[in-house]
């Protein structure tokens, strides 16, 4: 029950700038230059932070007119910013911050038969940071040395629900604009919409790219998972768990969000979380 | 102490110097001034 809390807190925290509404515009104050540990898009009306993923293609696109100007902005801060956190809790933002994971959990609740993602996909999500984050942001640049950032614009559902759909809305100008790319954005919206109901957090899984860096922290994190040896193998914590992990044969799974869900399901208190090797939380403490 | 439990440690100072690093050098600016205005990219319409 915490983490929902917590999702739907930091959902309302992070997009809480209501009169972006009423002037049919975004935020633009101070705050927006703080990147939130979640994929957020910063175009959403009601954003108050930035979009860690945003601001790093951004970041990259640009490298080259910022050298150009003297100002090295090559991506310390947002690059700092997320390995901090990671350092810190390795990928448990995506479990108890993120919006767009958050809508992935009760998307999930709808009762209809299940489905399992293939393993092999979990690995897409890498290709993606790796590809559309960063090599072609940073290498496929206009004539001026500006390059895009490729994720948002193309792929990221994210930033469909969260800008496209509510600027169009409010903005007739903007309607005006929409041409295929919109409607391909959207058409990807409502792919991850629909597999996100018979399958268990599809977007984290195979192609978030903040999950990706995250996830390269979950073995070396301050914060960490661990299973005793009274593990019984029963499997009540791969059927609660939202990535659909075995956390008995890999406590520090590179996709566990560390939701903890699975210490609350846990008959024989295997299960526990630790901080620096200092058990912090168990069932028995949760009850 | 063993060495192990040294690494976040190190991880977290290590990505610590690279915010600090980044917030001196002034790119919280750079990612302000890219935030405030409307990605139409994200939005699929740029």
């Amino acid at each position: 029950m915490w983490r929902r809390i917590s999702q739907i807190a930091s959902a309302l925290i992070i997009n809480s700038h209501w009169p972006s509404l009423f002037a049919r515009t975004i935020y633009n104050g101070k705050l927006k230059g703080f990147c939130v540990p979640g994929l957020n898009c910063y175009s959403c009306p009601l954003a108050i932070f930035s979009c860690p993923i945003g601001s790093l293609q951004n970041v990259l696109a640009q490298i080259r007119p910022s050298l150009a100007v003297g100002k090295y902005y090559l991506g310390f801060y947002v690059i700092g910013l997320l390995g901090f956190v990671g350092g810190v809790v390795g990928r448990m933002p995506c479990g108890w911050i993120c919006p767009f994971g958050a809508l992935q959990d009760l998307t999930y609740k709808i009762p209809t038969p299940k489905l399992e993602i293939p393993r092999f996909l979990n690995y897409f999500k890498y290709i993606i940071l790796l590809v559309m984050v960063i090599l072609l942001p940073l290498l496929v640049i206009d004539a001026l040395g500006y390059g895009q950032p490729w994720f948002c614009k193309y792929l990221c559902p994210a930033g469909t629900l969260e800008a496209g759909i509510p600027l169009t809305t409010l903005d007739s100008s903007l309607r005006q604009l929409i041409g295929i790319q919109f409607w391909l954005k959207i058409a990807i919206l409502v792919f991850f919409l629909v597999i996100m109901i018979p399958t268990k957090r599809p977007f984290c899984r195979t192609v978030c790219p903040l999950g990706a860096i995250y996830s390269l922290f979950n073995r070396i994190s301050l914060f960490r998972m661990a299973v005793s040896d009274k593990c019984i193998k029963c499997n009540r914590c791969y059927k609660t768990c939202p990535m659909s992990i075995k956390i008995y044969l890999n406590p520090q799974h590179k996709d566990c969000i560390r939701c903890l869900e699975c210490i609350n399901v846990c008959p024989v208190d295997a299960i526990s979380s630790e901080i620096n090797g200092k058990t912090i939380h168990t069932r028995k403490s949760s009850r | 102490m063993k060495i192990y439990k040294l690494i976040p440690f190190i991880i977290i100072l290590i990505f610590g110097i690279s915010t600090a690093v980044g917030i001196y050098l002034g790119e919280v600016s750079k990612v302000l001034e890219t935030a405030v205005n409307i990605c139409l990219g994200c939005m699929g319409i740029g």
